[in-house]
């Protein structure tokens, strides 16, 4: 169980997060909306600590990751695994590497165990022929496919999502969600996506929150949540830009 | 009024804080870097890139340093008819100033600049932030064995430097100024002594600590964009240089 209290950050005199409060399910799907420049993905980096925030804490299983050393945090962060925007695969590594990486570093796992378990998670994203290639000889689809097999190289119990289909055609957009649904599936973690990709991301999530102004406005199932009356959800799903939200 | 004096404060406490960041950046590098698991392969791949690979630019440089001291250092010496006391000259200028000086000027211009735009560009497309999402220490990872690199190749380049420097001088001395072979070579084992390669090999170290320092220091933290990038490079080389003469001032009159 992931839990969200109080959480305050801001950047100089920006206030991004002005107490968000938050609960994610375990096993499920939540995926936190909202326009761009609102602070989604700045909540997220404080899911995994890559942010502190000024007030507030994130419980993963009870604990405060926010006052955590970093020894105690680092042991903490291997129950997560990180899908970034840009993949953010190491560039002066192969895709098998990559996606190795993680059990070189952390892990005594023997070569040839690694090998088989790389190459089973390349199948799963299906990119079994491209181990071989650097980051830069990728499409943005395959970064992104080749970003999700590192992610899940640990087993991880939460992964969390950042705009995993930004950049990318609709065509591509819905295989990687359905990739991130197969996943989930054969996986069963917690995760948390980022991402403004309505109404498509609705389908392969359990709970759709939406951050509006610093805080999390609605949660609740995708059905639920379209039916919403508030007027800052009904605002953005249907894209006015007359409303309650600030628009710039 | 009180505006400007709170903006001074603001900006005085910001250099503080920076001044801070910078040394607790060594001091974790430092720590981390005699902390298991040693990255032994990470120390071989940055000697390589350090030292192997600066290796043409310092011997070029190295070989014309040493044959324009070969020429000024004739011409100086010439006024006091001490010609024979040019090896002698040159050995105790290389070793103990333009050797470490030139060399460290060289790799922080080849080397020093590729440290900043790598990390600097792994800021700007979160492979930092990857590396720390995976409990993988950023600065262990990617700055500690650049340091220990940077200390082993440094003192080697140097060396290398004023080996090719002498023999420019020689060179020029000897073979085009008809200055004595013995004279060149008898001066120069009359008047080095070990405390003048002890200083060259000192400075030479601390100036490998300083480049990758700063130039690390300046990528890990580069803005997140592209100009960013840029900035981060162009202030590390200045900033590298600036501080290799400020601290081979210290260190001479220390070390003199």
């Amino acid at each position: 169980m992931i839990q969200v209290a109080n959480l305050h950050k801001s950047f100089r005199t920006q206030e991004v997060l002005k107490g968000v409060n938050l609960e994610l399910a375990t096993g499920k799907i939540t995926t936190i909306v909202g326009t761009s420049g609102c602070g989604k993905t700045v909540l997220l980096r404080h899911l995994n600590a890559l942010l502190r925030p000024d007030k507030g804490s994130v419980l993963i299983d009870g604990v405060d990751i926010t006052r955590l050393p970093q020894k105690e945090l680092y042991q903490m962060r291997g129950k997560f695994g990180v899908l970034f925007q840009g993949a953010a695969l190491l560039d002066s590594m192969t895709v098998y590497d990559n996606v190795a990486f993680p059990l070189r570093e952390k892990t005594k796992t023997p070569e040839s165990a690694i090998k088989k378990k790389v190459d089973e998670r390349l199948d799963q994203v299906g990119l079994g022929e491209m181990g071989g290639k650097f980051p830069a000889e990728l499409s943005g689809g395959m970064k992104k496919r080749a970003g999700l097999a590192r992610a899940l190289i640990m087993d991880p119990e939460i992964v969390l999502f950042d705009e995993p289909t930004t950049g990318l055609d609709p065509v591509l957009a819905t295989s990687i969600h359905q990739l991130i649904a197969r996943t989930h599936d054969t996986f069963g973690f917690t995760g948390v996506l980022v991402s403004h990709t309505i109404p498509q991301v609705f389908d392969i999530s359990d709970y759709v929150a939406m951050l509006a102004n610093g805080v999390i406005e609605e949660i609740s199932p995708p059905k639920n949540f379209c039916a919403s009356q508030n007027p800052v959800v009904q605002q953005f799903i249907q894209g006015k830009t007359e409303g309650p939200l600030d628009v710039l | 009024m009180v505006s400007f004096l709170g903006r001074l404060g603001r900006f005085a406490l910001e250099q503080i804080a920076a001044m801070g960041r910078i040394f607790s950046f060594l001091v974790s590098a430092l720590f981390l870097a005699f902390r298991r698991p040693a990255k032994f392969y990470l120390i071989i791949h940055h000697i390589k890139t350090i030292g192997v690979d600066s290796l043409s630019v310092v011997a070029l440089s190295g070989f014309f340093t040493g044959m324009v001291m070969g020429f000024q250092g004739y011409y100086s010496l010439r006024k006091f008819n001490a010609e024979s006391w040019l090896g002698s000259a040159t050995a105790l200028g290389l070793l103990r100033e333009l050797g470490p000086v030139l060399s460290a000027f060289m790799v922080t211009g080849r080397t020093g600049s590729a440290m900043a735009a790598e990390l600097g560009t792994m800021r700007a497309t979160e492979q930092i932030d990857a590396l720390d999402s995976m409990a993988i220490n950023p600065v262990k990872y990617l700055v500690s064995p650049r340091l220990i690199a940077s200390l082993v190749a440094m003192p080697l380049l140097t060396a290398i430097f004023d080996v090719i420097g002498i023999f420019g001088s020689y060179l020029v001395g000897v073979n085009l100024l008809g200055v004595s072979s013995g004279s060149f070579f008898a001066g120069m084992e009359n008047s080095v002594v070990f405390h003048d390669v002890y200083s060259g090999f000192v400075k030479s170290v601390s100036f490998g600590l300083i480049i990758t320092w700063i130039c690390c220091y300046k990528g890990f933290y580069a803005p997140p964009m592209a100009t960013g990038v840029s900035q981060a490079t162009t202030e590390s080389v200045v900033l590298s240089f600036v501080l290799i003469l400020v601290w081979d001032y210290f260190l001479t009159s220390i070390m003199l």
